[in-house]
C-alpha cells in the first residue's frame, strides 16, 4: 500500500490501524513464547503472567474493530482498501484466538505444577518447545508478511503449516509410547496433548493470517484450495 | 483502448457500442469505444471529469445533433439497428431511448401535462387512457402518492426531487426500451436520491438503464455492470462487483479507491 490516497488522512488511519494489528500481533507471539518458556522450566510465575496479559489482547481486538467500523463508515472503502479492511477484521480474530491458546497453554503449566508430578516425571517438553518454535516461526512471517504485503512470503507460511502438522502427529505418537510405558505419566501426558494441541492450532492461525494476506494483493480468497491452486494465484 | 469484456452467458444485448469516436470541433473527445449494454440492467459510467462518460451518454440518443460541430463515427446498434445513420428518424429514436438530465428539467406546464406531452408527440389517446398512462407512469416513478391530489399545478412547484422524479416519469411515460440518467442525483439530498435509487432498481424490471455518475458509491449502489472511463477511452467495464472488489487495471483501483489524481 505505498502509493498515497487524495485524502491524506485515509492514509493515516489506514497505516495507524495495520501498525494496531502488528502490534497485537506481536503480542500474541510473545505470549506463546512465554507460555512455552513457562512450560520448559515450569515456571508458575510465568504461566501466571501471560494468564494476566491475555485481556490485553482481547481489548486489542475490541479496539481495533472498532476503529474499523469508523473506517469503514467515514470512507467507504473499495478494491484493495476494503480488502486490507476485511482482512484485517478476520486477522484480529485469528490473533485473538492465538491470544487464547497461549492462555490454555499456561493454564496447563500451573495445573502441572500444582499437581506436582510435572518435576518427577521426565516428560517430552523439548518436542513440545520444537512445535511451539515452528508455530511461532510460522506466526512471526505471516505478520511480516502483513506488514509488507508479500503474497509470495505468505504462501511459504501456508506450506510451513504441513511440518507442524507432521511435529503434531510425531508428537502424539510419542506421547502415546509413554503413557504406555508408565501409566504414572497418563494425567501429564494428555495435559501436554492438550498443550500440542493448541500450538498445532497456532500454526493454523498463522496460516489463516497468510491467506488473509493473499487476498488482500490478489484479490483471490484463497481458503479451502489445494496448496498447487494456491501457488498458481500467488506467482 | 478496448476494454470490452463477454457478458455472462443469459444476458441479451441491448446496446452495442461499435468503435465509436466522437469529436467536439477537432477535440478527439471519445476513442474508439467498444461496449456492450446488456437488457434490462443498470449499466453506470463512472470516471473523472471530462472523461466522456456524459459525451458517450449523449450519443446513445444522437442528442449531440443539437450541435454542429459534434460529430460521431462507428456503431451504435440498438437491437442490432444502428441507430447513428443519418435517415432513421432522431425523434423516433429518442421515444426508444429517453434521457433524465442531472438538473430537473420540468416544462412550464401543470404535472399532468409534463407527463403527456411527450405521449402526444408519439400517441393520441382518448382521455381516460392517457389519464391511465399519466397515473401508471408517476406510480412508476414514485411520485404519485405525493401529487395524485394537484396533477393541474404547475411541475415546477415542486421540490427538487420530485421534479427529478417527474422527469423520469415524463421519460417513462413514452415506455421507452431505455432510460438514460445524466448524473440525475447530483442535485439532490441524501433522501431524494436513495428514493431514485430506489426507483432506479424498480425500472430495470422493464428497461435498460444506463447511468452516468460522479458518486462512485452511487454506482456501487444502483448498477449491475461499471464501465470506467478516462480521457475519452474506455479503460474497464465488467460487473460491479467485481469492478469495485477486484478491478482488473491498475487505473480503475486507482481512481476508485481515492489514490488517483
Amino acid at each position: 500500500m505505498t502509493e498515497k490516497h487524495l485524502s491524506t488522512q485515509f492514509d493515516a488511519e489506514l497505516s495507524a490501524i495495520s501498525t494496531r494489528v502488528l502490534e497485537m500481533g506481536g503480542l500474541a507471539e510473545s505470549q506463546v513464547a512465554q507460555a512455552i518458556y513457562a512450560l520448559v522450566n515450569f515456571s508458575g510465575e510465568t504461566a501466571t503472567q501471560v494468564l494476566m496479559r491475555e485481556e490485553q489482547i482481547n481489548q486489542m481486538e475490541v479496539e481495533i474493530d472498532r476503529d474499523l467500523s469508523t473506517i469503514i463508515a467515514r470512507r467507504q472503502p473499495t478494491a484493495r482498501d476494503l480488502r486490507l479492511l476485511i482482512a484485517i477484521s478476520k486477522t484480529i480474530g485469528n490473533l485473538e484466538r492465538v491470544g487464547d491458546e497461549a492462555a490454555r497453554i499456561g493454564r496447563t503449566v500451573q495445573r502441572l505444577i500444582n499437581t506436582g508430578v510435572s518435576s518427577r516425571l521426565r516428560l517430552p517438553v523439548g518436542d513440545v518447545s520444537f512445535e511451539a518454535s515452528l508455530a511461532t516461526t510460522s506466526l512471526r512471517k505471516a505478520l511480516d508478511a502483513f506488514a509488507r504485503l508479500d503474497a509470495v512470503k505468505a504462501l511459504e507460511v501456508m506450506k510451513d503449516d504441513n511440518q507442524i502438522d507432521q511435529e503434531f502427529d510425531g508428537l502424539m505418537r510419542k506421547l502415546i509410547t509413554y503413557m504406555m510405558e508408565d501409566p504414572r505419566t497418563i494425567s501429564a501426558s494428555i495435559d501436554l496433548v492438550f498443550v500440542a494441541k493448541a500450538i498445532e492450532r497456532i500454526g493454523d492461525h498463522a496460516k489463516n493470517l497468510a491467506e488473509q494476506i493473499i487476498y488482500i494483493v490478489k484479490g483471490t480468497d484463497v481458503r479451502h484450495n489445494s496448496l498447487e491452486t494456491v501457488e498458481s494465484i500467488v506467482r | 483502448m478496448d476494454a470490452k469484456v463477454n457478458l455472462p452467458a443469459g444476458e441479451k444485448i441491448k446496446l452495442s457500442v461499435h468503435d465509436l469516436n466522437f469529436y467536439y470541433g477537432g477535440f478527439h473527445a471519445l476513442k474508439r469505444i467498444n461496449l456492450d449494454i446488456p437488457e434490462r440492467k443498470v449499466t453506470a459510467f463512472i470516471g473523472p471529469s471530462g472523461c466522456g462518460k456524459s459525451t458517450l451518454l449523449r450519443t446513445f440518443n444522437r442528442m449531440f445533433e443539437l450541435y454542429p460541430e459534434q460529430r460521431a463515427e462507428g456503431q451504435i446498434l440498438l437491437d442490432g439497428e444502428n441507430i447513428l445513420e443519418r435517415h432513421l428518424d432522431v425523434s423516433l429514436i429518442r421515444a426508444k431511448i429517453g434521457m433524465v438530465f442531472q438538473k430537473p428539467t420540468p416544462f412550464p406546464m401543470s404535472i399532468y401535462d409534463n407527463i403527456a406531452f411527450g405521449v402526444r408527440l408519439f400517441e393520441t389517446l382518448p382521455r381516460v387512457e392517457m389519464d391511465e398512462r399519466v397515473e401508471w407512469a408517476l406510480k412508476k416513478a414514485a411520485l404519485w402518492n405525493e401529487v395524485k391530489d394537484k396533477l393541474g399545478q404547475s411541475g415546477s412547484g415542486l421540490s427538487g426531487g420530485q421534479q427529478q422524479r417527474l422527469c423520469i416519469a415524463r421519460g417513462i411515460a413514452i415506455k421507452p426500451e431505455v432510460l438514460l440518467l445524466d448524473e440525475p442525483c447530483s442535485a439532490l439530498d441524501p433522501i431524494s436520491t436513495g428514493k431514485i435509487e430506489e426507483l432506479i432498481t424498480e425500472l430495470k424490471h422493464d428497461y435498460t438503464v444506463a447511468i452516468v455518475t460522479h458518486n462512485m458509491q452511487q454506482a456501487a449502489r444502483v448498477s449491475d455492470y461499471t464501465a470506467y472511463m478516462y480521457l475519452g477511452d474506455l479503460i474497464e467495464f465488467g460487473p460491479t462487483s467485481e469492478l469495485f472488489m477486484k478491478p482488473k487495471k491498475k487505473d480503475t483501483e486507482d481512481y476508485i479507491t481515492g489514490r488517483f489524481g
